[in-house]
């Protein structure tokens, strides 16, 4: 890594209340760049209201958010991607019927000529599209086919590198592994290591702890709104990530009350248990 | 349950071994997508074939089919059709309908030559009134759909009674009776004519001017949805409108204009209309704007949008111009047009889910 630089994102004792319930409280994380940070949590943990509110789409209610050093509050996505803030949501936000490159620059068309003879720079367009995904090491056969014959990793590496050539600083990648088989994923991990390497900070949010151990430089799993665990990669095993996600200790105490439920039926039962055991170690 | 045996190098995932191997193994498949199946892949090819079909036809059992006079006839049956077709296409591949395209090509054509006759005006000052309102029709149904977000369908088959009961009423309120009175000697008919109606001789070869009307949309149409912004979001309108907002495309904006060309196609084809006959009957157009659709789908539009071409659009009339004349010609019934274009609508849309399936798929 480059330099240790400051953090891009920082958000300190953050809480949102939607009425009378509390979806988050006292969230605090930071993002630098050349740096993976990974939310974990279940589903309800409150990752999705975390984005949200860091992408723009929510305003936080209690505690601090700063980009750059300065406190934020944003009223709309399009502030969160003036400062370099870009999410990749699940849907992708591409046209499946239209081709790569016009899917690249939708809705940042390249023109040329004054306005009723205005056209696009189509060559420019196609060459760049096809340059910026070859350095993100993905090659389309070519630039002019349709997304819908794309496989869902490219689809996914498709959206992070248009969210980086229009000037993201800090990715926001919403379960970008969650519907894709084994390799599909690995193509996807293997850019997400590649855009933190390009210098950007990611927000790598996923309920999947391998997936995250893989990538991630920090881990915070998120737990009915509360941070239940943060720390960097140093202090943590992927056991010990995978124990957390799980349910940690909740777990523990279910399978001890499983166990001596079911102690007269021995079997199925003890066998995990030990098998268990066994692997922590 | 994928366990990982030792968790990897965190900056290097398998970077190569791994992570190319998907790479390389889609290419290689897809590759095999030789130049005859990107051709297959494009819209109008269906359109294409069928309208070979149907020429290949007619020039073997018809004989008058086959001179020069017959050729600029049908061009001219096709291009009345053909020009709503430009826009209807372009509304198709946004994600619209406009079933009030039809009865809007008369009550177009009413305005003009009402207000030019009641008001003893100037017939261009007419024209103008006509396409205010024309695209007027085209602003409000617009509005609607994006604002409600009810189907087009709905909103401008509404439109298009309303607009079929106004023409017969304020008609025969004006004029009492059904049809209007000719303008022919009016202030400003001749020039108005000679744009909208009259005959151009090209070479020994005269053909009406709707012909190179009907051209030059076409090829401004086409001009737009593959080499401009606005081009890039009709499709992504129609393709993915969530996504195309996501990324900042103005969809409802695009939508509105859409609804408005089509407007302007209206008037245009109705000041046709109205130059080359000098009265409008009231009661006409009902039933053409299935014809133009018709026309699109012919040509390899989507039902639902985000796929087509102005161009095949263009072929689904010229197919039209060729059965309606290729009828007459041959001594057939002529009652029997509507019959062949429906077996042509619906051997056309078959064949261009079969010739999509057998593309489409690498």
């Amino acid at each position: 890594m480059p330099e240790t630089t400051s953090n891009i994102i920082e958000l300190a004792g953050v809480g949102k209340n939607f009425g009378n319930i509390h979806a988050l409280s006292d969230v605090s994380i930071s993002v630098r760049s050349s740096e993976v940070s990974c939310i974990l949590g279940d589903n309800g943990a409150g990752k999705s209201t975390l984005i949200k509110i860091i992408s723009g789409l929510h305003q936080h209610s209690t505690g601090t958010y700063k980009v750059d050093g300065k406190a934020v509050k944003f009223a709309s996505p399009r502030d969160a991607l003036d400062r370099g803030i870009a999410t990749v949501y699940q849907d992708l936000a591409l046209v499946p019927l239209m081709p790569v490159w016009r899917n690249f620059f939708l809705g940042s068309e390249l023109t040329s000529g004054f306005w009723p003879f205005r056209k696009l720079r189509a060559e420019e367009m196609r060459t760049t599209a096809d340059a910026e995904l070859r350095q993100m090491g993905i090659q389309v056969p070519d630039i002019n086919q349709q997304v819908n014959t794309l496989s869902g990793g490219q689809r996914q590496v498709l959206a992070i590198a248009r969210a980086i050539h229009f000037g993201a600083r800090v990715l926001i990648l919403d379960e970008p592994t969650a519907a894709l088989g084994v390799k599909q994923a690995g193509v996807v991990l293997k850019y997400i290591s590649a855009a933190r390497d390009a210098g950007l900070g990611v927000i790598f949010i996923t309920h999947n702890p391998h997936h995250a151990f893989m990538v991630g430089d920090h881990f915070t799993i998120l737990k009915q709104g509360t941070v239940d665990l943060s720390a960097p990669r140093a202090e943590l095993t992927l056991d010990d990530l995978t124990h957390h996600m799980a349910g940690g200790a909740e777990l523990e105490a279910l399978e001890h009350e499983l166990s001596r439920m079911e102690a007269p039926d021995v079997g199925a039962v003890h066998e995990l248990h030990e098998h268990r055991m066994g692997e922590t170690k | 349950m994928t366990r990982v045996p030792t968790p990897a190098e965190p900056a290097s995932p398998p970077h190569n071994a791994a992570a190319s191997a998907p790479d390389s193994v889609p290419s290689s498949r897809v590759a095999k997508r030789s130049l005859s199946r990107r051709f297959l892949n494009r819209p109008e090819v269906g359109s294409l074939m069928g309208a070979v079909a149907v020429f290949v036809l007619f020039m073997a059992i018809a004989e008058p089919f086959r001179s020069l006079d017959a050729f600029t006839t049908v061009l001219y049956a096709s291009s009345t059709i053909g020009i709503m077709a430009v826009a209807v296409s372009l509304l198709m591949i946004g994600g619209e309908f406009d079933l009030s395209a039809g009865v809007g090509v008369v009550t177009s054509a009413l305005a003009a030559a009402m207000f030019a006759f009641q008001f003893s005006t100037n017939v261009w000052i007419g024209v103008a009134v006509a396409l205010a309102l024309s695209l007027t029709i085209g602003f409000v149904n617009g509005l609607i759909v994006v604002k409600t977000k009810l189907p087009s369908f709905l909103v401008t088959l509404a439109m298009f009674m309303m607009l079929q009961g106004l023409n017969l009423a304020v008609t025969r309120a004006v004029t009492g009776s059904v049809s209007t009175q000719s303008i022919a000697n009016m202030d400003g008919f001749g020039s108005a004519q000679a744009i909208f109606a009259t005959n151009v001789s090209i070479g020994e070869f005269s053909v009406r001017i709707t012909v190179l009307w009907w051209i030059l949309f076409v090829a401004l149409a086409t001009w737009i949805l593959l080499r401009t912004k606005v081009g890039n979001w009709i499709y992504a309108a129609g393709g993915n409108p969530d996504a195309a907002r996501a990324v900042g495309v103005p969809v409802n904006f695009t939508k509105i204009g859409l609804f408005m060309s089509v407007g302007f196609m209206a008037w245009f084809v109705g000041m046709h209309q109205l130059f080359r006959f000098n009265t409008v009957q009231s009661g006409e157009g009902v039933g053409n704007e299935l014809l133009f659709i018709a026309a699109c789908v012919i040509g390899g539009c989507a039902l639902m949008g985000g796929w087509g071409t102005a161009i095949g659009a263009a072929i689904g009339a010229l197919i039209f111009g060729m059965t309606r004349m290729g009828i007459v010609f041959a001594g057939w019934n002529a009652d029997l047009f509507m019959f062949f274009i429906g077996a042509t609508l619906l051997v056309a849309t078959v064949l261009n889910l079969w010739v999509r399936l057998r593309t489409a798929r690498r």
